[in-house]
């Protein structure tokens, strides 16, 4: 492998395993995301995806190495995997109900205190989802749940994050209101920003997606060139065997 | 799941909560003006709500369960009732000491405790609630055991000491006050919406680089400051102290208190405290039933305002917009 390819590897996964209890929840995994590259994490219900977004962040006690722009993520301290720039965004998203919109985005932020800085933060967000900024003064638990999703999103962009992991976004959402999330993510992304995208419905992440990993039983089943797949059938023989 | 925090701003645009606050300003001008034995009621209930304006932090804010916030008004009450009485200090630095002794004692539970969640949380706080009042009681020496100690000087600076019924009254209003406007400051602080993620989800607010563990170990240790301070405040106005004043009852009355009024909310601690401090002087007049009135009265409470009487706003919003 050439320098420049390692160079460009903004995240890597070594070895990742994660259990609970007696059950393998993550089973040696590795992957990498290149600087600027969108690539999603496809598999079934139970697959442990979601185990795996927090196995990165450092929620859920690990075995393995992340490295994130050459240095050691460490491991169990979202705060510290937080201010080297990995954000998540949680399954199920997270927004903290009885707090305002505007409440929100400031957590996001959480550890900027200059006051300028955070001004031009919330601006930028706000430009990104022009409907939460009609919704600053409301609780973030009467949203509906695409905006509540934009929320989610634009809380996690406050802390101007190198990389995005984004845990099943279109969790219980409509389709048009997906279609409207997706594709701002994707404006992200072409404006430079790194995401691991998880989802269960395939077909909706593979447009956008440069590389995708199948995750099966805790393992990396295939890593795939989203291209190459053509039709519903093809990923089901992946996720089949 | 809505705006049970909002409430607070949006107090004046509301019918219910102008007539909550004017019900409980009238009550209390009242009281003032009429006195007897009206005023040691609503002194009771302006020591407790600084107390459970403290449990407010913890429980509303932060979303944690304490059973044990009585060993810190304890910690304060011997305190300022040991120092002033046995050794002739000023009320203020007594109460100082207690302070400073709770927010030790806070965070040396705290540190290891907090890590625990839920019930366990509940059932080790419970403990140092009653390991203290074992203290309390067993330190004779001290503390006097079940005798408790009396002739605790009235509160004061210096050479000035409140000693009418109406100026401790007074008194206790700006400390309450000042009270329930610091935890609506902590409420809208930095701290405050950091406790507030804790409460709403510890894993999204890690996620965000907020340091849970930190937080609630602060939030403790703010919410042990206001029971210590709500301790020395008792004994100064009562003059006496016994361990059964900081004991199990203490408990359950603040959590009574907290829910009746509204967890969460900014004014609730001082709505609860008071409606629970009047509830039983109302049913006087039931004489052999009254704890049952006074159980009725509660129930019907939580009824129909789950939520707290600082709820009643929210609901009365939502009637109105189903009305229209």
């Amino acid at each position: 492998m050439s320098v420049d390819a390692t160079n460009a590897r903004i995240l890597s996964v070594e070895g990742l395993s994660a259990r609970y209890g007696h059950v393998e929840a993550l089973r040696q995994v590795n992957l990498h995301v290149g600087r600027g590259e969108l690539v999603a994490v496809l598999g079934p219900n139970g697959a442990g995806k979601s185990t795996l977004m927090k196995a990165i962040m450092g929620l859920v006690p690990t075995q393995g190495r992340v490295t994130f722009r050459g240095a050691d993520v460490p491991r169990r301290d979202p705060a510290a995997a937080a201010a080297l720039g990995i954000v998540l965004v949680p399954e199920g998203r997270g927004v903290f109900a009885p707090m305002t919109v505007a409440e929100n985005l400031e957590l996001g932020a959480y550890l900027i205190s200059d006051k300028r800085e955070l001004a031009r933060r919330h601006e930028r967000v706000l430009t990104l989802f022009p409907r939460l900024k009609e919704r600053l003064a409301q609780t973030a638990g009467s949203l509906s749940g695409g905006e509540q999703q934009m929320l989610a999103v634009g809380r996690a962009l406050m802390s101007e994050p190198k990389i995005l992991l984004l845990d099943e976004p279109s969790l219980g959402l409509a389709p048009r209101v997906v279609d409207e999330i997706l594709q701002k993510l994707g404006d992200l992304n072409r404006a430079g920003l790194s995401i691991i995208l998880v989802e269960q419905k395939a077909p909706l992440v593979l447009k956008l997606a440069h590389r995708a990993y199948l995750l099966s039983l805790g393992a990396i089943a295939a890593e795939v060139d989203p291209a190459t797949i053509k039709s519903h059938d093809e990923l089901a023989h992946y996720y089949l065997g | 799941m809505n705006s049970r925090i909002t409430i607070w701003a949006d107090f004046l645009a509301n019918p219910a909560a102008l007539a909550l606050w004017a019900l409980t300003a009238a009550f209390i001008g009242y009281v003032f003006f009429a006195g007897g034995y009206l005023v040691t009621v609503l002194q009771f209930a302006l020591i407790y709500t600084v107390l459970v304006t403290g449990l407010n932090v913890f429980m509303g804010f932060t979303g944690q369960v304490s059973f044990g916030h009585n060993a810190f008004a304890a910690i304060g009450g011997y305190s300022s009732a040991v120092l002033t009485a046995t050794y002739g200090w000023e009320p203020l630095p007594a109460g100082l000491v207690g302070l400073c002794g709770s927010l030790a004692v806070a965070f040396l539970i705290g540190y290891p405790v907090l890590r625990l969640r839920g019930h366990y949380l509940a059932m080790a706080t419970l403990a140092v609630g009653l390991i203290v009042y074992e203290i309390a009681v067993q330190w004779d020496a001290v503390t006097h055991g079940y005798m408790g100690i009396s002739g605790i000087a009235p509160i004061g600076i210096g050479p000035w000491s409140v000693t009418s019924d109406r100026g401790v009254l007074a008194v206790l209003l700006v400390v309450s006050a000042f009270a329930l406007l610091s935890a609506a400051g902590i409420r809208r602080s930095r701290i405050g919406r950091a406790f507030l993620a804790a409460a709403g989800s510890e894993d999204a607010a890690r996620a965000l680089g907020i340091d849970v563990a930190r937080y609630k170990l602060l939030a403790f240790m703010i919410s042990a400051a206001y029971a210590s301070i709500a301790g020395s405040l008792f004994v100064h106005a009562v003059g006496f102290v016994s361990p059964e004043v900081f004991g199990l009852a203490m408990v359950v009355l603040a959590f009574t208190m907290l829910y009746v009024g509204g967890l969460g909310t900014v004014a609730g601690p001082a709505f609860g405290a008071i409606i629970i401090s009047m509830l039983p002087e109302s049913f006087r007049a039931f004489k052999d039933y009254q704890d049952l009135a006074y159980g009725a009265a509660l129930i019907a409470i939580l009824m129909y305002a789950p939520r707290g009487l600082a709820s009643l706003p929210e609901l009365w919003s939502k009637f109105r917009r189903r009305a229209a």
